[in-house]
Parts: structure tokens; C-alpha cells; sequence
């Protein structure tokens, strides 16, 4: 037995927590996908029906809200410590370094998990201002569910993808979702010791599809939106 | 009657780009040698031979690299040869590595093993000792002293004691580090910590030895794993990063087992 402080400090102690949350927020953006795909259904109603839903969790959200940004500053000190970690283990590099293949998972999106992962953060802190801290009821973004008045969540999306810049920018950003999860999900169960010689290769290609699935999934929302509401004010 | 044999040895040009290093504080730089008529079937450390022939000829200081066996199981040598621990080929040390190997007239580098760890001191030679360190840390079973107890009295399983051997194929050459973009020695000290893990002499130690050998890891100043198998890949005995993931349960299971405290000693098991 070591302290708390002891194991987290430990570089293996650092990548349980990188794979514990990792799986946590892989977790939580395939349930994000899932209540976003209202977006496709109706003119609205479905997804603010959703908000509001969620919304009328309460204080429940509120945690799970409080867990979630939790789950995100662990991960990120954590890639921050294990990176700052590695940079300073070597301070002369090579001339040249070449893979030498066979069972190496050594590749450029790899390697940069650091630099797409600061890419999903930039991203984080835009969508996050945009979407949750973004108009709310206050500014008179409201729809009546059934005469309830609820927050228009809808609109607000739909009026961010009226320009094309965000819909660029939101779209680009799901290719360093997908290369971050093509490492990271098969890198998540190794860290914690969770794999086998059996098991390796299957993870490894469940971490492609949930990949491409997610990238494909979150991709098209904004080309939607923009598609069929571009010209609506 | 005389026999003759006469061989038309092939040979071949070899261009060589060097890492020459003075001492540990020496900033070092690359210097380029050429040689003609290089036998194609001599080895990368026979041509590293020859070269240091004539640079002595010549009066310069030779290069100095490692080698002792010569046979690939000793684990001294260890050159980075264009951007690949031990070169080209797949599990095998430098000393296994043939000229055949090689284009003639192509552009050979070679640099010692980088890791802050392994600091230079000489040339393409490196200080290495941090790997005995982790070693001495807790790689090692415990012994009783009294009467020789039979060789066959502890059974163990053929597929856990396959298992361990294959982990105790690890020479120790430090591939893996050098090759680990962020110069981990994950696969190391995990071929350490699993081969004995895996067998019932290795059992008493086995917390103490998974917390302690992590622990001189970390102290040592070698990065942190970012599971991209290229250590596997080039580690010339095919260690494979399995027991990376076995280092990762004993650690975590040491770490939170009540039955053991670290600096006090022998609660175990």
C-alpha cells in the first residue's frame, strides 16, 4: 500500500487516471452523440424536448455537470504531466528516427496525442461558450413545448451554423476527435493493465470504429444544419 | 597438390555519418567516413572494426562503441543505425546485423542510445547503470539458506513458466528506451517485475518488487509510456508489451494492498 499521493504521482499511477478518464469522456461523448442526433429529427422540437429533459434533472445535472468538467481537468493534467514527463526524459533527440514496424502502433496521430488533444480543448472552451454558456432564456431564446416555455437550444444551434466559418470549424475539429480516440481508446485499456494478448487486437479495431463512427456522426451536423437552414435567418 | 580457392568476394561502399562525442560535457557533433571494399558478408560491428583500423592508421582516436559476445545475447551492444535501435532488421542485435543489410554507397547514421538516462560518455558509448539500478531495486527473488531443497519440489505450470521465460529473454540492451519515442523503459522493467511475478519463487517480493522498481523508474528520469509498441518492435528478443500491462496490475494491486507497507518491510504476499 502507498499513499494516494505516491500512486498518482507515479508515472503508472498517471495513466490509470489518463485511461480511467479517457473511457469516462469516450463514455460521455457517445451518449452526447446519441442526444444530438435530435437534431436531425423535426424542426426542434425533438432536440429542445431533450434539453429540457435533461434540464429537468435539476441538481442531478448539475453533478453530472461538475463530474464531467472534473473527468476533463484530470485527463488534461494528467496528458500534461505525462508529456512535460517524456519531453524531459530525452534532451537530445536523434538525427533521424524511422519505425520499424510490426506490431508498432507508432504513427504521426500516435505520437501527437498532446497536439490533438490541445486542438479538442480549443475546441472545448468555444463550443462551451457557444452552446452552454450561449444565448439563453434570458435573451429570449425560448420555444413553447407543449405550452411550457423551455430554453431554444435549437436555435441557438441553428444560428451558429449559419456561418460557414463555424461550420469549418466544427467540423474540422471532429478529425482530431477521431484521431484522438483511434489512439485512445485501445491506449485506455493498456494503461490500466485491461488487456490481454486476445483481447489487444479486437480493442484496437473497436478503437477505428468508434472512431470513424463518432468523426461520421458529429461531422455532418453542422453541413446539415447549414445545408438545409443556411438560408433562414 | 595445392588447392586453391578462389572467392569473388562481394564488396560494397559504405558512407558512414558518426556521432563523436569527446566526454559526457563535450556538446559532440557527426563526422562522415567513407570506406571502399567493404565485404558484404562482415558485420556492421566487423566494419565498425576495420573503420577504427584505419582511423588508428591514420593516427586519429577511433570510435568507440560496446560489444562483448558478438552472439546477440549479451545485450552491450547498442547503436541507434539510421533512425533504428540495432538497424533494420527485426529482432536482432547490432552485432547480428550483416552489411548485406545496406545499399553500397548509402548514407549510414549512427548515434548512441538518447535518453537522459543513458547519458553519453564517449561516442556512440552509453552509461547504462540506471537499468541495474531498477534491476537492484527488487528484481530479484528472496533465498532461504539451509539444506538445497529438490529441484522439482515447487511445481510450476508450462504455460506460466513459457510466459516468464519469454519475459526473461530481456538482455537488458536498452532498445526499447531508445526506440520509445518518449524514451520510456516501460518494457524493461516490466520484463523485470513479470518474469518473476509469473513464478512461485517470485511471489514473496512480489509487491515490494512491483513498488520499488517502479518507483526507481520514475527516479531515473526515463518518460512515460504512451503504448505505441514501438519498444516491442524493436526490442531484438520480441518482448512483447503484454507485460506492460502486467506491470500495470501488479503495480496498481501493490499500491492499494493493506498487507504490505512500504519502509516497513517484510509484511508481504
Amino acid at each position: 500500500m502507498v499513499s494516494l499521493k505516491q500512486l498518482f504521482s507515479s508515472s503508472l499511477g498517471r495513466k490509470y487516471l489518463m485511461g480511467a478518464s479517457g473511457l469516462a469522456l469516450v463514455i460521455f461523448i457517445i451518449l452526447h452523440l446519441l442526444g444530438n442526433l435530435t437534431l436531425y429529427a423535426g424542426h426542434g422540437e425533438p432536440m429542445n424536448t431533450y434539453s429540457a429533459r435533461l434540464h429537468s434533472l435539476g441538481m442531478g445535472l448539475i453533478i453530472a455537470e461538475v463530474g464531467l468538467l472534473l473527468t476533463f481537468v484530470i485527463h488534461i493534467i494528467a496528458a500534461i504531466q505525462v508529456t512535460m514527463t517524456s519531453k524531459n526524459a530525452r534532451p537530445i533527440g536523434y538525427a533521424s528516427t524511422e519505425t520499424k514496424g510490426g506490431p508498432t502502433k507508432n504513427t504521426m496521430t500516435s505520437r501527437n496525442m498532446i497536439v490533438t488533444g490541445l486542438v479538442l480543448l480549443l475546441f472545448l472552451i468555444v463550443h462551451l461558450k457557444q452552446m452552454r454558456f450561449g444565448p439563453n432564456v434570458a435573451d429570449g431564446y425560448t420555444a413553447s413545448l407543449e405550452g411550457v416555455m423551455v430554453h431554444d437550444i435549437y436555435r441557438v444551434v441553428v444560428e451558429t451554423f449559419q456561418d460557414i466559418k463555424w461550420v469549418i470549424f466544427y467540423s474540422a475539429s471532429m478529425f482530431f476527435l477521431g484521431f484522438h480516440f483511434r489512439h485512445g481508446f485501445w491506449s485506455a485499456f493498456q494503461s490500466l493493465g485491461a488487456i490481454n494478448p486476445r483481447w489487444s487486437k479486437p480493442i484496437y479495431a473497436m478503437g477505428l470504429i468508434i472512431a470513424l463512427l463518432l468523426t461520421a456522426g458529429f461531422f455532418f451536423m453542422p453541413i446539415y444544419i447549414y445545408a438545409t437552414q443556411g438560408g433562414a435567418s | 597438390m595445392q588447392t586453391t580457392h578462389v572467392t569473388t568476394a562481394k564488396t560494397m561502399i559504405v558512407r558512414l555519418k558518426i556521432w563523436r562525442q569527446d566526454s559526457p560535457k563535450d556538446a559532440g557533433r557527426f563526422e562522415e567516413y567513407t570506406m571502399d571494399n567493404v565485404l558484404i558478408d562482415m558485420s556492421f560491428l566487423e566494419m565498425l572494426d576495420e573503420l577504427n583500423e584505419k582511423l588508428l592508421k591514420e593516427g586519429k582516436r577511433p570510435v568507440e562503441f560496446e560489444s562483448d559476445c558478438r552472439e546477440g545475447i549479451c545485450g552491450t551492444c547498442s547503436l541507434m543505425i539510421s533512425g533504428q535501435a540495432h538497424g533494420p532488421i527485426r529482432g536482432a542485435t547490432t552485432c547480428q546485423l550483416y552489411m548485406r543489410s545496406f545499399k553500397s554507397g548509402e548514407l549510414i547514421t549512427i548515434e548512441p542510445w538518447r535518453a537522459r538516462a543513458f547519458p553519453v560518455l564517449r561516442d556512440l558509448v552509453t552509461d547504462r547503470r540506471a537499468f541495474d539500478r531498477i534491476q537492484m531495486a527488487g528484481g530479484y527473488t528472496g533465498a532461504k539458506t539451509g539444506p538445497h531443497a529438490d529441484a522439482n519440489a515447487m511445481l510450476v505450470p508450462k504455460d506460466l513458466s513459457d510466459r516468464a521465460m519469454d519475459a526473461a529473454a530481456c538482455i537488458g540492451c536498452g532498445a526499447c528506451v531508445a526506440a520509445c519515442p518518449n524514451a520510456s523503459a516501460s518494457l524493461f522493467t516490466s520484463a523485470k517485475i513479470t518474469q518473476l511475478a509469473l513464478l512461485p519463487q517470485g511471489h514473496p517480493d512480489r509487491k515490494r518488487r512491483a513498488l520499488r522498481m517502479v518507483a526507481q523508474m520514475d527516479k531515473e528520469g526515463f518518460g512515460s509510456c504512451s503504448n505505441l509498441q514501438e519498444c516491442e518492435a524493436a526490442c531484438p528478443k520480441r518482448i512483447s508489451i503484454q507485460n506492460i500491462a502486467i506491470m500495470k496490475q501488479e503495480y496498481l494491486k501493490a499500491a492499494i494492498s493493506a498487507d504490505y507497507r512500504e519502509g516497513l518491510g517484510d509484511a508481504d504476499a
